[in-house]
């Protein structure tokens, strides 16, 4: 990470989008957010508050509620050299907007053989336990990260949340930005002062270990975390992996990873039949089966539809430190 | 404009020259040979797919007439040869696409009739029906966001597209904002077999205007004088700061949807013979005669040039290469690229 600065602030994972984004909408005109209650509103998290009245609103537009034309008219934007950050108010809204970005977003570039392109990047708040229900909690990452021509990523941390949506917003390719919005204000960390960007692709070693290795993305990384410390306090070695980027995926540091502890596990928040567990699962397999001395075992979500409302449906769909600790125990003991 | 009285009797010109009338009928012309020339290539087992817009081309060489090359932008759909060829595409470039050379824009990558040219204004477009529209927004967005008076962008489509939620979002949008865009539907009765009356219970597209709060004008697509003068004044709107206007210009699908296509299992010879007495083509051939343009040895001899200029095109675009099977492989994002890294 290049950072131009030693000094920090404390932020939690929402002020960090909300920094970033102010710095690139005051750094190049260019820059323009539109979305559902983006401008008087603030957006529903607040992140983009006041922003409509320090840059008015032909930068931040207040869309009508027609998710595949926040996205559409975000790709003529970019076609048209502008640098759009289309928002969808949550992930779950995405899906009218599915043909523009899996039929137009991704295949603008490819399509006229690099004529246009579509530096686009768009937000999306996901993931769950919020209460929110089957439309107001799903992961969304499985749909996308199959598709050639867009990348994905899912920061965990304040100080990544804004080097890579720095480096989205730079991108000169269509970029899904996830952020868990359980983690908007429960997390909160040191973010480096000035501007930096973390490469998209770039997985990142967050505990080191020998027994086993983790790897996870969004807010599991961070159950995932103590789950790992409550086995190093019972005398476990175990390594956790933040991904950090879906598409590209850093296969270096999990294979390298996975060459060291011979055991893997993987845990998301998203389903766990056609998940990203899938792809790792099968990549480690195809390239790096001899290493391994247990098998790869993915700790994902159920095959339903989403979360419940009621709190035990909620809890039952997703994971926890504990049922993490669990498994890890399990494949430490193989 | 001021009527310019010729011969016979009065035809409204819109200020058009002799010049710019010629150049309409070449396009029409040019249109009708490559058209035939793309359905020949197919049946000759030359190229596996050819569409065509027999019927458009009077609309189409007359907007396109309307359209300021190096201003403004143009976002069309797979049946708008005459556009890309009114906005200054060759020929050449045509059966470029149709015989997917390496040399084409899209690098063989598209369907034949899938035009873009960022030098020409033209945005490149896929054959998902409406996912276009909003894209034409979002560039009219952008001319009117920097300030670029006197640019705007000529969006078209069908009127089967006119069902898609993608476009209706998109007139909404460009009402509220007062884009500078001109939707110009191509109505030819026909979604590949689905007719007018089962696409939309009021088949007036063009009165679909008012519930956007945008004008609204039909138009008769088989006469390039009245489609430019009703274009020329929308897009000379949309330049001026006027917002978006919705035409509706009426034409009919003279052909097949495409090669692969038989249209006689849900229309009639009948049907189409009877629309063929409306064919634009030897309406504007008379109708430049009468009004002393050209005359019929002019005709006999455009209808030459075209035909040569088709062939050299077919020729040339033929010899060239494919492209190589490594090119499956770039311009998917900038540079070098792995999902793994």
């Amino acid at each position: 990470m290049a950072v131009s600065t030693t000094s920090s602030t404390v932020m939690n994972n929402v002020e960090a989008v909300r920094a970033t984004l102010y710095e690139a909408m005051k750094n190049d005109d260019r820059t323009i957010i539109l979305g559902e209650d983006v401008g008087a509103r603030g957006n529903v998290f607040l992140i983009t508050k006041d922003f409509i009245n320090e840059f008015g609103d032909r930068r931040v537009i207040d869309t009508p509620i027609a998710e595949a034309s926040i996205v559409g008219i975000a790709v003529g934007m970019a076609m048209e050299g502008l640098r759009p950050i289309a928002e969808i108010q949550f992930a779950d809204f995405i899906y009218p907007a599915f043909n523009q970005i899996v039929g137009e977003a991704a295949k603008t570039r490819y399509r006229s053989n690099g004529e246009y392109t579509c530096p686009l990047v768009i937000r999306t708040p996901y993931g769950g336990g919020v209460r929110g229900a089957l439309s107001h909690s799903v992961s969304i990452e499985a749909l996308f990260y199959h598709v050639p021509g867009l990348k994905i990523v899912a920061p965990a941390f304040p100080a990544d949340v804004k080097g890579l949506l720095n480096a989205a917003i730079d991108d000169p390719d269509p970029v899904i930005f996830l952020e868990h919005k359980k983690t908007y204000r429960l997390i909160k960390g040191e973010v480096p002062d000035g501007h930096y960007t973390i490469p998209l692709g770039k997985a990142n070693v967050l505990k080191e270990g020998t027994q086993l290795t983790v790897v996870s993305y969004g807010l599991y990384v961070h159950w995932a975390l103590d789950a790992a410390k409550q086995l190093e306090a019972e005398g476990h070695s175990v390594e956790v992996i933040d991904l950090r980027s879906i598409r590209p995926m850093d296969k270096t540091a999990i294979l390298s990873s996975v060459e060291k502890t011979r055991k893997l596990l993987i845990i998301h928040e998203d389903n766990k039949f056609g998940g990203v567990g899938a792809e790792i699962s099968a990549m480690v397999a195809e390239e790096a089966l001899f290493s391994l001395d247990a098998p790869i075992r993915r700790l994902a979500a159920p095959d339903v539809p989403a979360m419940g409302y009621a709190e035990p449906l909620e809890h039952e769909y997703m994971s926890s430190p504990a049922k993490m600790a669990e498994a890890m125990r399990a494949l430490v003991a193989f | 404009m001021a009527k310019t009285d010729t011969k016979a009797h009065a035809i409204e010109r819109y200020g058009l020259s002799d010049e710019q009338l010629l150049q309409m009928l070449r396009n029409m012309l040019m249109q009708r040979q490559l058209d035939n020339r793309g359905f020949q290539l197919n049946r000759q087992g030359k190229v596996p797919f050819a569409l065509g817009s027999e019927g458009h081309e009077a609309l189409q060489a007359g907007a396109a007439m309307a359209f300021h090359r190096g201003k403004d932008l143009l976002a069309p759909y797979y049946r708008d040869l005459g556009l890309a060829l009114g906005i200054g595409l060759t020929p050449f470039e045509i059966m470029l696409s149709i015989f997917a050379r390496a040399d084409d824009h899209n690098g063989g990558r598209q369907f034949p009739n899938h035009y873009s040219s960022k030098a020409a204004g033209l945005l490149s477009f896929s054959s998902i029906l409406a996912a276009h529209i909003p894209h034409a927004v979002g560039a009219a967005y952008a001319i009117q966001y920097r300030g670029e008076h006197g640019r705007a962008v000529l969006a078209t489509c069908g009127d089967g597209t006119t069902s898609e939620g993608e476009w209706h979002e998109s007139m909404n949008f460009a009402a509220i904002h007062r884009l500078p865009l001109v939707m110009l539907v191509e109505n030819n009765e026909w979604a590949i077999s689905t007719p007018l009356h089962k696409q939309m219970a009021q088949p007036e597209i063009w009165k679909r205007a008012a519930g956007y709060g945008m004008p609204g004008r039909r138009c008769n697509g088989f006469d390039p004088i009245e489609t430019y003068g009703a274009v020329s004044a929308a897009l000379e709107r949309a330049r001026s700061g006027g917002g978006p206007t919705l035409l509706e210009g009426m034409c009919y699908r003279f052909l097949a949807h495409s090669t692969d296509d038989n249209d006689m299992t849900y229309r009639t010879k009948e049907e189409v013979a009877e629309h063929r007495k409306m064919d634009p083509v030897p309406r504007f051939e008379a109708a430049l005669t009468e009004l002393g343009v050209i005359d019929a040895a002019g005709i006999d001899a455009m209808k030459k040039d075209v035909l040569r200029e088709t062939n050299e095109a077919t020729d040339k675009a033929e010899a060239l290469p494919y492209p190589a099977p490594s090119d499956l492989y770039t311009h998917l994002y900038e540079g070098a690229w792995q999902p793994w890294q």
